[in-house]
């Protein structure tokens, strides 16, 4: 689950790393009230889950309370587009209001997992200010690693190899270690997945600071962080992921006609692949679940067909356990319940298949039966075209 | 011969009187797989399915003499179930559960480092070496027994390629799911290096998928290690950048763990890359 910085930041100040003073603003009447608590000049940024908000007009600085009230008044409610939305982009909803402060070194400080090793591990780069990725490509000797043992935290000397490669003044080097060493027990202690800050800046007094602050969340791990559960922000998601979510159906749109209907990730990634293999262009993924039922089949369609660029359905279940005959009863009764009218194309495999195709072409609907995963995929690609010329 | 396991595997289940583990216990044991008992803290003493249950894996395993484990815990207990097997000196631990917390995996992962445990998964359809002995809920029909060696990180899309197999008449040694999440105990370079060594096993089919880089580092042992044909397949190749594909672990992120990639290191390191998942059993026979 992803956070805003705001909540990050509030998540990062609980464990003792410095961050900027600063508020949350959802209107532009609390951005200025913000900023004149804080005094002096401000920062309005907006808070979208995405990065490259500065370059996308998402940040600016504002002289007193006045200015970043005319600011908020531009920022809320813009759709902003960075290099990570999309062409799309995000409506901001949320401004963080924030002091400034005098910016000498921007370095850039995070936690990630690394599988080989399957352990957290601290990454620094004296490279601030620039996206990791950027770094890694071009000059990777600038990026310090250390890897964090589990049940130890950072190791104050891992914490002084990090600071003093970096090139940190000896004078900071106590407050950089310390507030490196709390970003890990944080990142720990809220079962992060990844903690970023960038960037991790040392002000002209020798101070260190969080300026910006990114903090992904364990899923698999929220069952244990209930509280964390209500910063999950649903404006950032698409509605038909959060309605799909509702009913524990892995679904993801893309920008495709053909929706795919498939039982396990692994096949449903590779079902999309092949669709496109033949000429057609995937609507989403979805995965049903190993076990798809006849509850979750009708839950799966109603979300598929909910897009409205859908031309034609891709049905690709590899049975198993599940019956063929069960599984085209679960298909016809949601294509009755439901009125579909878009073709459907239904590959499965598994115990009683012939029945089940049976049902399937005596339902009266408009079912394509197909053999293997190729013809599937040919088969949906050709319906799709033809529905959409019609 | 297979690897891993057959006929001779003593089976336990933790979480054993759970609906899924007795499904899934039931259906091993009509296979012929050797299940020899269960754990459920707070049933032992108890029979169920015809075995005897333990309240801990310690006390299982010296009456049953179990020599290997499959774990249906729910996950926020899974962790633990592996590193009590783990400490119950069980050699062989296939963890189905989905949904571990990462933090949890870390631990047990450090954990079985300097144990003889090997762990399978987790989120794993297990282990099968056909017409021997089957550990998971993989449908046991759609193997046939043979020479071809299937190593994958996914459920359902394996089952695609064994079912291709099978039809064509091509039969398997033993089917590894690695299991799709970031942390997992086998990987592919070991279950590679169990079938290069296994004599029986004369082709290699090995299904990733996008994130990480263990297909990279597989094939890169592949190359300088493995002369049996390996035939490859990556799935996600449309997958958008940032976005976790249902496992846990597949997804692209900061540029790293593409499809494209992995497809490039694997054929340069001369394995048959499969453009769709639909030529993963042709290719294998021709190769075979």
């Amino acid at each position: 689950m992803k956070i805003h910085e705001y909540q990050a930041k509030a998540i990062l100040a609980k464990y003792d790393v410095p961050v900027p003073r600063g508020e949350v603003a959802f209107t532009v009447d609390e951005a200025e009230a913000a900023a004149k608590k804080i005094g002096g000049s401000v920062v309005v940024k907006a808070q979208i889950h995405a990065g490259g908000r500065g370059k996308g007009g998402g940040v600016k600085v504002a002289k007193d309370a006045t200015e970043a009230a005319e600011i908020a008044r531009k920022i809320l409610g813009m759709t902003l587009v960075t290099h990570q939305t999309g062409p799309e982009g995000r409506v901001v909803k949320r401004l963080l209001i924030e002091e400034t402060l005098p910016i000498e070194r921007e370095l850039y400080l995070g936690i990630v997992l690394d599988r080989a090793q399957g352990k957290p591990v601290f990454m620094a780069s004296a490279a601030g200010g620039m996206e990791i990725e950027e770094v890694a490509s071009r000059s990777p000797e600038l990026i310090l690693k250390e890897t964090i043992e589990p049940g130890y935290g950072l190791a104050a000397y891992q914490g002084r190899n990090l600071a003093f490669g970096m090139g940190i003044q000896a004078a900071s080097v106590g407050s950089a270690v310390a507030a490196m060493s709390a970003l890990v027990t944080a990142y720990n202690a809220f079962d992060a997945s990844l903690a970023e800050i960038n960037p991790f800046i040392l002000t002209k007094d020798g101070k260190v600071y969080a300026l910006d602050a990114k903090i992904t969340l364990d899923d698999n791990a929220l069952y244990r962080h209930k509280d964390l559960l209500e910063l999950r922000d649903l404006n950032e998601e698409d509605p038909l992921e959060v309605e799909a979510s509702r009913f524990s159906l892995n679904y993801i749109k893309l920008d495709g006609n053909i929706a795919c209907m498939v039982n396990g990730a692994g096949l449903a990634m590779a079902t999309m692949d092949i669709v496109k293999f033949a000429g057609g262009s995937p609507a989403n993924f979805l995965d049903v679940g190993g076990g798809a039922n006849a509850e979750q089949i009708k839950n799966a369609f109603r979300i598929l067909l909910s897009d409205s660029g859908v031309k034609a359905v891709l049905i690709n279940i590899f049975g198993g356990i599940l019956r063929g005959d069960v599984l085209a009863t679960g298909v016809v009764n949601a294509a009755r319940e439901l009125n579909i009218q878009v073709p459907i194309v239904v590959r499965m495999e598994g115990t009683n298949v012939e029945k089940g195709q049976e049902i399937l072409k005596n339902s009266g609907f408009n079912f394509t039966v197909a053999d293997g995963m190729r013809d599937a995929a040919e088969k949906v690609v050709r319906a799709a075209k033809g529905a959409a010329a019609a | 011969m297979s690897v891993l396991v057959d006929q001779n595997t003593r089976v336990l289940v933790q979480g054993f009187t759970g609906r899924e583990a007795s499904f899934h216990a039931q259906t091993a044991m009509d296979y012929g797989t050797k299940m020899v008992g269960g754990v459920t803290p707070g049933k032992g003493g108890q029979t169920h399915l015809g075995l005897p249950v333990f309240d801990t894996v310690a006390e299982a395993v010296k009456h049953t003499n179990a020599n290997a484990s499959v774990i249906f815990v729910p996950p926020p207990f899974a962790a633990d179930a592996i590193m009590e097997a783990a400490e119950a000196g069980i050699p062989l631990v296939v963890c189905i559960t989905e949904g571990i917390p990462t933090c949890d995996m870390v631990r047990a992962a450090a954990f079985l480092q300097g144990r003889k445990t090997r762990l399978i998964g987790p989120n794993c359809p297990g282990v099968i070496s056909p017409g021997k002995c089957k550990i998971g809920i993989m449908p046991a029909h759609i193997h046939r027994q043979g020479n071809v060696g299937v190593v994958s990180r996914s459920g359902t899309l394996t089952y695609e390629a064994v079912g291709q197999l099978t039809k064509l008449g091509v039969g398997q040694s033993t089917c590894i799911g690695i299991g799709g999440d970031p942390i997992i105990g086998t990987t592919f370079v070991d279950a590679i290096q169990l079938f290069n060594a296994d004599f029986d096993t004369h082709a290699i089919v090995m299904i990733g998928e996008i994130g990480g880089n263990a297909e990279e580092t597989a094939a890169a042992y592949i190359a300088e290690h493995v002369k049996k044909p390996v035939v490859g397949f990556i799935a996600g190749q449309t997958a958008p950048p940032g976005r976790r594909m249902g496992h846990a672990g597949a997804i692209i992120s900061g540029g790293s763990g593409k499809a494209e990639d992995k497809m490039r290191a694997m054929t340069a390191a001369g394995i048959t890359v499969c453009a769709t998942p639909a030529d993963i059993g042709e290719k294998i026979k021709s190769r075979l």
